[in-house]
C-alpha cells in the first residue's frame, strides 16, 4: 500500500499503480481504513460462520431477483398460456402466472435463476435460524450485544416477510392457497380484520391489485429494509468486535484470531462462491416450487401436500393443531351477533407471539434474574449455562412440533401412520415437549460438566490397565496439557444471587421473584475445578501408584 | 277423472299408487345408472368365463362377500358393483384384501389376466354396473390441459396436483398415480374404491376422464423440468432438503474453512 499521507504533497510514486493509489489514497483516506478494517482480528470457528451464509445468501438473492424483475409481471390481468409447456397450453391464468411459468420454460436460464433464488432464500432464513441459535446457546447476546440480537431478530422476521411475499408473487395454486389463508388469518382479528382485509387485497379475495402490492413490498421496501439492518448489524459487530470461545489467553479484553487482510478476506471472499456454488448445484440438479404443477390459482381447488415454505410452517402447524371444539364447546363463538374465529385467531398469533417475545427479551430477562451487567465477549460453552441450554431446547422444541405438525400429512403417508394420531401426539408434545426438553438438555449438560470436572482433575481414561505388587488393578489416566485443562475449567460459573434489600431496607416482590428465578436458574450447579482441586488431584495421582489405599482416585 | 277420484277409496288404490312410484323410481334409478355405461366397453363375456368366474369366487372371494356376492359382516355386497370395479380391485392386486386395514393395499395382482376375465364376468352377470372401459378412453390422445383443470379441481385434493397422493383421515390415503394404467386409472374413477368417490359419467364426462389420463400420462412422461423432483411433495420436501443437504454440505465447508486453526 502507498504509504503517501496528504501531509506531503511533494511524494510523487514511481509506478502507475502507486501514483493511482496514492490519488485515491489522498482524497478518501483508503489506507486509514484499510490500515482499521484489515487489521481487524476474527477468531476462527466454524459456528461463527453462519452470519456471513445469511450475508451471501441475501447478495445472492439480490443479484438472482433482479435477474427475475427482468421477465416477471405482476398483473392479474387474464390471460391464455401460450408457452411451452403442454399440459397448460391454454389454460387460462393471470399475466402473473404466465409470466412465471414464461421465465421457467421460454427465458433462456430463467428456470435456473429461479430455482436458485428459491433455494437462497430458503438458505438465508436458514442460515439466520442456525446463526441465531448459535448466539443464544453461546451466550453471545450479552452486554454489549444485546441490541445487535435485537437488529438480527427483527432481520429474522424481515427474512421471513421478504420470502412469503415472493412465495405469493407467481400467483399459481400453492401461493394462492397460502394467500387465502393469510386473508383467513386476517379475518379472523376481531372487529377490524375484515377492513384489514379489505384494504390489503383491494376487495374481496383475491381481487386484481394483491400481486403487485406484494411485489412493491417484496423487490422494494423488505429488501431495502433488510439492506439496512445488515448495515446495522455489521456495524454493531466491528464496534463491538467478535466474541469468541474461551481458551488459553482469550479473555474479555482480547480478540485472538487472524486480521481480516489478508487471510480472512481472501477466505470471506472465497466462501462466497462456495455459497453461490452450492447453491447453484441446488438449483441446476433439484427443482423447487414446480409451479407449473400446481396450475392457476383458482380459490376452488386445494391440493394436499399443500404447505408454506419451512420458515412459515410453525404457524401452518399450529393452525393444522388447534382443534375446533373442545368436547361440546366451539372454539368459533358467536358474540353479540359478530362471528369470533379463536380457532384461527389463537394459534396463528399466540405460538408466534410468544415466540418472538421471549425471543427478543431475552437477553433483558437473563440480565435481570443474573444482574449481569458486564461486557462479555468470551463466549459461554453451551453445558456451562445448563439452565440457558435448556430453555434454549425448550424453545427449539416447541417450535420444531409446531413445524412438524405443519408436514402432519406427510409424516402420515410415509411412516404409514394415522393423521389423526399424528395431530393427537403433536398436540400433546406442544404442551409435553418444551418441558421434557428443559429437563433433559439440563441434565445433559450437567452430566458434560461433571464429565470436564472429572477429567480436568484425574484426566483421560487411556485403557490401558496396569497391575499393582499388591494384586490391585488400576487404569492409567492421561493427564490433560495445560492447554485443554484451562477450556475445561477456566469458566464461570454463577450462583443463586438471594433477593437483597433496596435503599429503603424493602425486599421488594419483584426482587423476590428474580431471586425465586435466580435459584432455579443456578440451583443446580457443577462448578469448576479449583486450583487447590487441580493441584490436590495432582498431588496424590502420583501416590496413587505407591500408596494404594489412596486407590479411590484412580488417577496417574 | 271422476272415476279415478271415485276410486281413491278403492282398497287396492295404495298399493297400486305404491307400485306406481316404485316402478317410477326403479325406471329413473335404472335410466340414471346407465348413464355410466354409456360408453360401456363391447368386452363380452361368454357362458364359460362366468361359470369359471364363478369357481374362482366360490374359492377365493365367498369368505368374506358370501356365497353369491351377496355380502357378509366382513365384506359388503358385490351385486351390481359391476365388471370395473372387479378389474380395478383385482388387477391392482387390492383384493383379495391380505388383512384388514384401513384401506385395501395394492400390491402384486394374485390373478392373471384371464382370471381377471373370469371373475369379472362371473361379477357382472349378477348385476348391471359399470363395465371395463373401451381401449380409446383410457390410452391418453385427449386433451392434456383440459384433463390438468379437471384433474386440479376433482383430484387434487387428495392426491396432490403433482399427483404424488396424500393423507387422509385415520390410517387411510390417497396413493401416488405415477406408473397406475389408464385402464385402473379410468375404473377408479367410475368405480369409487376404498375411499375414492365415484365420479360418474354426468359428474365428469367419458372424455373428461380420457383428459385426466391424458393429463396423468403427459405429466409422467414429461418428468420433472427442474431436476429431481424430490417426490413432488412440495414445500415440506424442499424445506427437509435445504436443512439437511444444503446447510449440511455448507457446514461441511466451514469446519474445512476454518480447519487449519483454532
Amino acid at each position: 500500500m502507498s504509504a503517501a499521507s496528504t501531509a506531503e504533497p511533494a511524494f510523487v510514486a514511481k509506478t502507475k499503480t502507486g501514483r493511482f493509489t496514492d490519488f485515491v489514497d489522498s482524497r478518501v483516506g483508503g489506507s486509514g481504513i484499510l490500515r482499521e478494517f484489515g487489521r481487524k482480528v476474527f477468531p476462527d470457528h466454524w459456528s461463527f460462520m453462519f452470519g456471513e451464509v445469511a450475508l451471501y445468501s441475501f447478495v445472492i438473492l439480490l443479484l438472482s431477483g433482479t435477474f427475475l424483475t427482468f421477465f416477471f409481471d405482476p398483473s392479474m390481468a387474464e390471460t391464455h398460456y401460450d408457452g411451452s409447456y403442454v399440459p397448460l397450453k391454454g389454460v387460462e391464468m393471470s399475466v402473473a402466472y404466465n409470466s412465471s411459468l414464461n421465465i421457467s420454460f421460454d427465458v433462456r436460464g430463467g428456470l435456473f435463476m429461479r430455482q436458485v433464488h428459491h433455494w437462497a432464500a430458503l438458505l438465508f432464513v436458514a442460515s439466520i435460524a442456525v446463526h441465531m441459535l448459535r448466539v443464544f446457546f453461546t451466550g453471545a447476546f450479552r452486554r454489549p450485544r444485546e441490541m445487535n440480537w435485537v437488529v438480527g431478530s427483527v432481520l429474522l422476521i424481515l427474512a421471513m416477510a421478504a420470502g412469503f411475499t415472493g412465495y405469493s408473487l407467481p400467483d399459481d395454486l400453492l401461493s394462492g392457497n397460502g394467500l387465502r389463508i393469510i386473508d383467513g388469518v386476517i379475518k379472523s382479528i376481531p372487529v377490524i380484520g375484515t377492513y384489514i382485509s379489505f384494504f390489503l387485497f383491494g376487495g374481496e379475495f383475491p381481487g386484481t391489485a394483491i400481486i403487485s402490492r406484494l411485489y412493491m413490498l417484496h423487490i422494494l421496501l423488505v429488501p431495502a429494509l433488510i439492506l439496512l439492518m445488515i448495515v446495522l448489524h455489521l456495524f454493531m459487530v466491528v464496534v463491538h468486535k467478535h466474541t469468541q470461545y474461551p481458551g488459553p489467553g482469550r479473555n474479555d479484553n482480547n480478540v485472538v484470531g487472524y486480521p481480516l487482510g489478508p487471510v480472512y478476506a481472501a477466505k470471506a471472499g472465497g466462501f462466497f462462491f462456495i455459497v453461490f456454488g452450492v447453491l447453484a448445484l441446488m438449483a441446476a440438479f433439484f427443482t423447487i416450487n414446480p409451479i407449473w404443477n400446481y396450475g392457476p390459482y383458482d380459490p376452488s381447488p386445494v391440493s394436499a401436500g399443500t404447505q408454506p415454505d419451512w420458515y412459515i410452517g410453525f404457524v401452518d402447524g399450529a393452525l393444522r393443531l388447534m382443534p375446533g371444539t373442545f368436547g361440546d364447546w366451539h372454539v368459533e363463538q358467536v358474540w353479540f351477533g359478530h362471528v369470533f374465529t379463536f380457532n384461527v385467531l389463537l394459534p396463528a398469533l399466540v405460538p408466534a407471539g410468544i415466540l418472538f417475545t421471549v425471543m427478543f427479551a431475552y437477553p433483558w430477562i437473563e440480565r435481570w434474574i443474573t444482574k449481569d451487567d458486564r461486557e462479555h465477549h468470551v463466549l459461554d460453552r453451551p453445558r456451562n449455562a445448563p439452565t440457558r441450554t435448556g430453555i434454549g431446547v425448550a424453545g427449539f422444541i416447541w417450535y420444531c412440533v409446531m413445524w412438524a405438525a405443519a408436514g402432519s400429512d406427510l409424516i402420515a403417508t410415509h411412516f404409514h401412520v394415522s393423521l389423526n394420531d399424528v395431530t393427537y401426539w403433536l398436540r400433546a408434545l406442544f404442551f409435553v415437549g418444551p418441558i421434557i426438553g428443559f429437563i433433559v438438555a439440563k441434565r445433559v449438560a450437567l452430566a458434560l460438566q461433571r464429565k470436564d470436572r472429572e477429567i480436568a482433575l484425574h484426566g483421560r481414561e487411556t485403557g490401558r490397565i496396569v497391575r499393582l505388587p499388591h494384586g490391585e488393578f488400576i487404569e492409567v489416566h492421561a493427564p490433560l496439557d495445560e492447554y485443554k485443562r484451562y477450556k475445561l475449567v477456566g469458566f464461570e460459573s454463577p450462583q443463586v444471587l438471594p433477593a437483597v434489600p433496596n435503599e429503603h431496607g424493602v425486599v421488594t416482590r419483584k426482587e423476590k421473584r428474580r431471586a425465586a428465578l435466580s435459584k432455579w436458574f443456578f440451583e443446580d450447579r457443577v462448578a469448576p475445578a479449583t486450583p487447590a482441586e487441580l493441584e490436590a488431584a495432582h498431588g496424590h495421582g502420583h501416590a496413587a501408584v505407591e500408596a494404594p489405599e489412596e486407590s479411590k482416585s484412580l488417577s496417574h | 277423472m271422476k272415476a279415478l277420484s271415485q276410486k281413491r277409496r278403492h282398497p287396492l288404490a295404495a298399493i297400486a299408487l305404491l307400485l306406481m312410484g316404485l316402478l317410477l323410481t326403479g325406471g329413473l334409478y335404472a335410466v340414471a345408472t346407465t348413464v355410466n355405461e354409456a360408453k360401456a366397453s363391447t368386452t363380452t363375456y361368454s357362458a364359460n368365463d362366468t361359470e369359471e368366474g364363478g369357481k374362482l369366487f366360490a374359492a377365493n372371494c365367498a369368505t368374506c362377500h358370501g356365497m353369491g356376492a351377496s355380502g357378509t359382516a366382513d365384506g359388503p355386497s358385490l351385486v351390481g358393483v359391476g365388471a370395473a370395479a372387479v378389474d380395478f380391485q383385482v388387477g391392482t392386486g387390492r383384493m383379495p384384501m391380505q388383512m384388514n386395514g384401513p384401506q385395501a393395499l395394492k400390491k402384486p395382482a394374485q390373478f392373471n389376466d384371464e382370471q381377471t376375465h373370469q371373475l369379472s364376468a362371473y361379477v357382472a352377470s349378477l348385476g348391471a354396473g359399470p363395465a371395463i372401459p373401451e381401449e380409446e378412453l383410457v390410452n391418453g390422445g385427449g386433451d392434456a390441459a383440459a384433463g390438468g383443470e379437471l384433474f386440479r379441481t376433482n383430484c387434487a385434493m387428495c392426491h396432490n396436483a403433482a399427483a404424488a397422493g396424500g393423507a387422509l383421515t385415520r390410517g387411510k390415503f390417497a396413493p401416488a398415480l405415477a406408473d397406475v394404467s389408464g385402464k385402473h386409472i379410468y375404473e377408479a374413477m367410475v368405480t369409487g374404491p376404498q375411499n375414492m368417490p365415484v365420479f360418474s359419467d354426468s359428474n365428469i364426462t367419458p372424455e373428461g376422464k380420457k383428459d385426466i389420463i391424458t393429463f396423468l400420462k403427459q405429466i409422467e412422461s414429461t418428468g420433472s423440468p427442474g431436476g429431481a423432483d424430490l417426490g413432488s411433495l412440495g414445500p415440506v420436501a424442499e424445506g427437509l432438503f435445504v436443512w439437511v443437504a444444503g446447510l449440511g454440505v455448507i457446514i461441511a465447508f466451514t469446519i474445512w474453512l476454518t480447519s487449519r486453526t483454532s
